[in-house]
C-alpha cells in the first residue's frame, strides 16, 4: 500500500479513555487507503469497538485526531459524516417494512420518491433479496437480515463503510458464506471498508491488511498471509492461527539467525531472530504445527527434538497430535491423514524436526 | 413409517391403547398440579371480585320489590289495560298485600322502590299500610281511595304495574339521565336540572384523559432519562420514582392537601416570591386542579414502569444506526425511537386511564364539588342514599365502557403488544 495519494481515513495518535483512570486505546495510528479491507481484529476489550465508535462519530476520541479525506472530523456529529455502518446485531428497525429501511438514509437526504424506490430496488437486488421489500425484519432469517443491514449501509452510496462484528450472531455455515459476500461486495463496488472483529479466520478471508489489536495498542498491521506467517511477537503469533510455543535464553545472535537454549532441557535450537533482546535474554519461540516433520532423521532437518506422543485426536483430514518436547506437553503437531505417512500410537517416542526459518525467536 | 401401529387412522402407543388416550392420562398429573397451584387464588378472586360484581350487576335489573311483597296485586294487575283506574279485584288484592306487608314491616321498601320512580309514594304506601290493619270487609275500592290521594291517580297505577315485571331497565335508564314518563308509559330524558350522571360521565372521561396525557408528557423523559442512564445512577432514580409508589395513598393524598391548600406551602411560597398577593391566594385544592394534580402525581408510576420497560429493551444501536444513516437527532428520535415505545405509552395510557376513571379516595378527599368522579357518586348511592340498584347499574356502565375501551385498544394496538414490566 505504497500510495501516493492522501488516504481516507487516518488515525493520528488517538486515544480514548472512558473513565480518566485507564486508556482503552493507548496511541492509535492506522491510515486506510481508499478501497481498502482494513480489519481491525482482538480479543474482545482490545480497543477495537471504541476505535470503530469514534471514526463512526458516538465516541469521541480523548486524544488525538482522526481524518476522513484529510479533514479532522473530531467535531463532526455522526449524522454528518456519512459514513455507513452495519451493526453487530444489524440494528434493522423493527418498526419499518424492510423497503422502509433501506428508503430511510435515502429520506432523510431528502431524495424523490422515483429516485428512491429505484435504489432500494437496486439495493435489494445486489444483496438477492429482491422482493423481499415488504416483510419487517422480524420475518427475515438471521442470514437475511445480514444481508439488509449491509445493504442499508450502502444504500446512500458512502465512500466508507464500516462493520461492528456483523456476523457475530451467525451460524458457521451462514458465517463463511457471509464472509465471501461482503468480499465480492467490497470487490464490486470498491468501497472502502473498515471490519471489526474477533474471529481471527473471518479477518484471513475477508482482508486486506489486519491490524492485531491487543490491550488497546496494535500488535501488528500486516496483510493476512504476513500476519499468519510472520508474526512480530508473541501475541499475535498466538493469535493468529495455531502456534507452538517453546521458551528459552538466548545464547548467540549470529545475523538473521540466533542459537536458544531451551528450558526444560531440551537443548539448543537455531532460530529466526525477530524480537528478542540481547543475549541472555529470554525468548518465545513460536512454530506452526504444519511446519514440523514427523520422524526425522537426526540431521535431516536444522532442528530435531525427540518427542513422547501424549494424546491423538482424530480429525478426519489430518490428526492431531498432542506430544511433549523438551517438558512442554502441549507441543501440537498435525499428521496429515494421507498414504504413506507415519502413524503415531500413543506413548511412542519419535523425532520432531524443524527448519530454523520457520521458528521465530520473539519476545518473552 | 410402516412400523406405526395403526388401526383405523388411530395412532396407537406400545401398549396397544390410542396414542391421544395415552397422552392424556401421562399429561392428568401435570395438569392436576397446575390446577391446585391456581385454585387458592382462583377461589379467592371468586369470592371477593367475580361473586360480588356479578351480585351488584344482578342488582342493578334487579326488581323483586313489587313483584315479591305485593304478589296478590301483581297477580290481580295482569290483566289492567292501565286505561282508567282498576276495578275491585285489583283493591282487595292490595289490602291483602297492604297487611301482609304491614305485619311483616317490609312493605316499605316497595315504598321506597316505587318512590325512585315517582316521589311522594313512599309515604303513599306506608301510610296506606298503617291503615290497612283496620279494615275489615268490603267493598275496597272507596276505603282504599280514601286512604290517599295518590291512590286516585292513573300515574299511580301505571308505576306500580311497570314495577311488577321482575327485572327493570329503571337504573341504567337514572344513569344516563333518563326516565319513564309515568303518564304515557314512554322513556324520556330528566328534566335538565336532574341530568347529573351524563355530565359526571363525561367530566370522568375528560379527567381521566387530561390525566393520561399529563402523565404521557411527564413521564417520557424520566423513563428515558431511568433506561438510558448508567444503572448506578438509574437505580437510584428507580426508587425516587417508587418512593411515593411505597406510601400510603391516604398520606399522600392528604399530603398534597398540606401542600395545596390556601394557607399551605405551595401558595406561602407565591406569597413570598409576590407572585400572588396575599388576599388573592390560589384555590387550588378541592376543585378540578387538587384532583388532576393529586391523581396525576399518584398514578405517574404507573406510566413510568411500562415506558421504562419497553425503553430498556431498545438497543442504543438503532438511535446510532439512524445517525449512521444521516438522520440528525431529532429525525432519528422521531422516526426510530419514538415509534418503538408506542407500546409502552399504550400499556401506561390505558393503565392510568382505567385507573383514573375508577379512582375513588383522591377525588373524594381533594375533589371538592366539581372535582368528583362518577366512583364517588357511586359510592354516595351505596352508603348514603342506599339506592344499590342505580350503584350497580352505574358501576356496570362503568365496567362496561372499560371493558369497551380495552377492546378498541385491542383492536388498535394489539394486547399481546402491551408491556406492564
Amino acid at each position: 500500500m505504497s500510495d501516493v495519494s492522501e488516504p481516507l481515513v487516518r488515525f493520528e495518535s488517538v486515544q480514548k479513555s472512558y473513565d480518566g483512570e485507564i486508556l482503552v486505546v493507548k496511541d492509535f495510528n492506522l491510515d486506510v487507503a481508499k478501497g481498502e479491507f482494513v480489519t481491525m481484529l482482538g480479543p474482545s476489550g482490545s480497543g477495537k469497538t471504541t476505535c470503530l465508535m469514534m471514526l463512526a462519530g458516538f465516541e469521541p476520541a480523548t486524544h488525538g485526531e482522526i481524518y476522513l479525506e484529510g479533514t479532522p472530523i473530531n467535531n463532526v456529529p455522526p449524522h454528518k459524516r456519512g459514513i455507513g455502518m452495519v451493526f453487530q446485531n444489524y440494528a434493522l428497525f423493527p418498526h419499518m417494512t424492510v423497503a422502509e429501511n433501506l428508503a430511510f438514509p435515502l429520506e432523510v437526504r431528502g431524495m424523490g420518491k422515483s429516485e428512491i424506490s429505484e435504489k432500494v430496488n437496486r439495493a435489494l437486488d445486489m444483496v438477492r433479496l429482491g422482493g423481499f421489500g415488504d416483510r419487517r425484519p422480524a420475518q427475515l432469517s438471521g442470514g437475511q437480515q445480514q444481508r439488509v443491514a449491509v445493504s442499508r449501509a450502502l444504500v446512500f452510496e458512502p465512500s466508507l463503510v464500516l462493520m461492528d462484528e456483523p456476523l457475530g450472531a451467525l451460524d458457521k455455515n451462514l458465517r463463511e458464506e457471509m464472509q465471501y459476500e461482503i468480499k465480492h461486495i467490497h470487490e464490486n463496488l470498491q468501497v472502502t471498508m473498515v471490519y471489526v472483529t474477533h474471529d481471527q479466520a473471518e479477518a484471513l478471508t475477508m482482508s486486506n491488511r489486519i491490524a492485531v489489536f491487543d490491550d488497546g495498542i496494535v500488535q501488528q498491521l500486516a496483510p493476512p498471509d504476513e500476519l499468519y506467517e510472520k508474526p512480530n511477537n508473541a501475541f499475535v503469533a498466538g493469535f493468529i492461527g495455531e502456534n507452538n510455543r517453546l521458551f528459552g535464553e538466548v545464547k548467540s545472535i549470529d545475523g538473521e539467525f540466533c542459537q536458544v537454549e531451551l528450558e526444560g532441557g531440551g537443548g539448543m535450537v537455531k532460530a529466526l531472530a525477530v524480537n528478542i533482546g540481547g543475549v541472555g535474554t529470554r525468548t518465545t519461540l513460536s512454530l506452526r504445527p504444519e511446519r514440523t516433520t514427523i520422524g526425522a532423521a537426526q540431521g535431516v532437518s536444522e532442528n530435531s527434538l525427540e518427542a513422547k506422543v501424549e494424546e491423538l485426536i482424530y480429525l478426519g483430514d489430518h490428526i492431531r497430535s498432542r506430544v511433549s518436547l523438551s517438558g512442554n506437553d502441549q507441543f501440537v503437531v498435525k499428521v496429515p491423514n494421507s498414504h504413506g505417512h507415519v502413524h503415531l500410537k500413543e506413548g511412542e517416542i519419535t523425532q520432531i524436526g524443524w527448519e530454523a526459518e520457520d521458528c521465530r525467536a520473539l519476545d518473552a | 413409517m410402516a412400523d406405526d401401529a395403526t388401526m383405523n387412522g388411530v395412532v396407537l402407543a406400545a401398549d396397544g391403547l390410542p396414542l391421544k388416550a395415552s397422552l392424556n392420562k401421562a399429561m392428568r398429573k401435570s395438569r392436576l398440579r397446575a390446577l391446585l397451584l391456581v385454585a387458592p387464588l382462583f377461589i379467592f378472586v371468586l369470592f371477593s371480585f367475580l361473586i360480588p360484581i356479578f351480585d351488584m350487576t344482578m342488582r342493578s335489573v334487579d326488581n323483586w320489590h313489587v313483584s315479591g311483597l305485593m304478589p296478590e296485586t301483581t297477580k290481580a294487575l295482569e290483566n289492567w289495560d292501565g286505561k282508567a283506574l282498576p276495578e275491585e279485584p285489583v283493591f282487595a288484592a292490595l289490602i291483602l298485600d297492604l297487611k301482609a306487608g304491614a305485619i311483616s314491616r317490609e312493605i316499605g321498601k316497595v315504598g321506597t322502590r316505587l318512590n325512585y320512580e315517582k316521589s311522594g309514594l313512599r309515604s303513599m304506601i306506608t301510610s296506606s299500610a298503617r291503615k290497612s290493619k283496620k279494615v275489615k270487609e268490603g267493598p275496597y275500592k272507596p276505603i282504599v281511595l280514601k286512604m290517599h290521594k295518590r291512590w286516585k291517580e292513573l300515574e299511580t297505577w301505571t308505576v306500580i304495574k311497570r314495577n311488577t315485571s321482575k327485572y327493570t331497565i329503571g337504573y341504567y335508564l337514572n344513569a344516563v339521565d333518563m326516565k319513564y314518563d309515568n303518564k304515557t308509559n314512554d322513556i324520556v330524558m330528566q328534566p335538565e336540572e336532574r341530568q347529573i350522571y351524563g355530565t359526571l360521565f363525561l367530566r370522568t372521561f375528560a379527567i381521566s384523559l387530561a390525566i393520561t396525557l399529563i402523565c404521557v408528557v411527564l413521564a417520557y423523559p424520566i423513563s428515558y432519562l431511568l433506561a438510558t442512564l448508567p444503572v448506578r445512577y438509574s437505580n437510584l432514580l428507580m426508587i425516587f420514582v417508587l418512593l411515593p409508589f411505597w406510601t400510603s395513598l391516604l398520606v399522600r393524598t392528604t399530603a398534597w392537601i398540606a401542600m395545596l391548600q390556601s394557607q399551605g406551602v405551595l401558595n406561602d411560597l407565591f406569597v413570598f416570591f409576590g407572585l400572588v398577593d396575599d388576599a388573592n391566594r390560589l384555590q387550588l385544592i378541592h376543585n378540578l386542579t387538587g384532583t388532576i394534580i393529586a391523581m396525576t402525581h399518584i398514578l405517574l408510576p404507573f406510566m413510568v414502569l411500562p415506558l421504562y420497560s419497553v425503553m430498556k429493551t431498545i438497543p442504543p444501536s438503532y438511535m446510532r444506526a439512524a445517525l449512521s444513516l444521516g438522520a440528525n437527532p431529532v429525525t432519528a428520535y422521531v422516526r426510530v425511537y419514538m415509534p418503538l415505545t408506542l407500546s409502552g405509552i399504550g400499556a401506561g395510557s390505558i393503565l392510568v386511564f382505567i385507573l383514573s376513571i375508577g379512582y375513588y379516595i383522591t377525588p373524594a378527599l381533594v375533589g371538592g364539588t366539581d372535582g368528583t368522579l362518577i366512583s364517588n357518586q357511586i359510592a354516595y348511592h351505596m352508603q348514603s342514599s342506599l339506592n344499590w340498584g342505580l350503584a350497580g347499574a352505574l358501576g356496570a356502565l362503568l365496567l362496561f365502557s372499560v371493558l369497551a375501551l380495552y377492546l378498541i385498544y385491542n383492536k388498535i394496538v394489539g394486547i399481546d403488544n402491551m408491556r406492564l414490566g
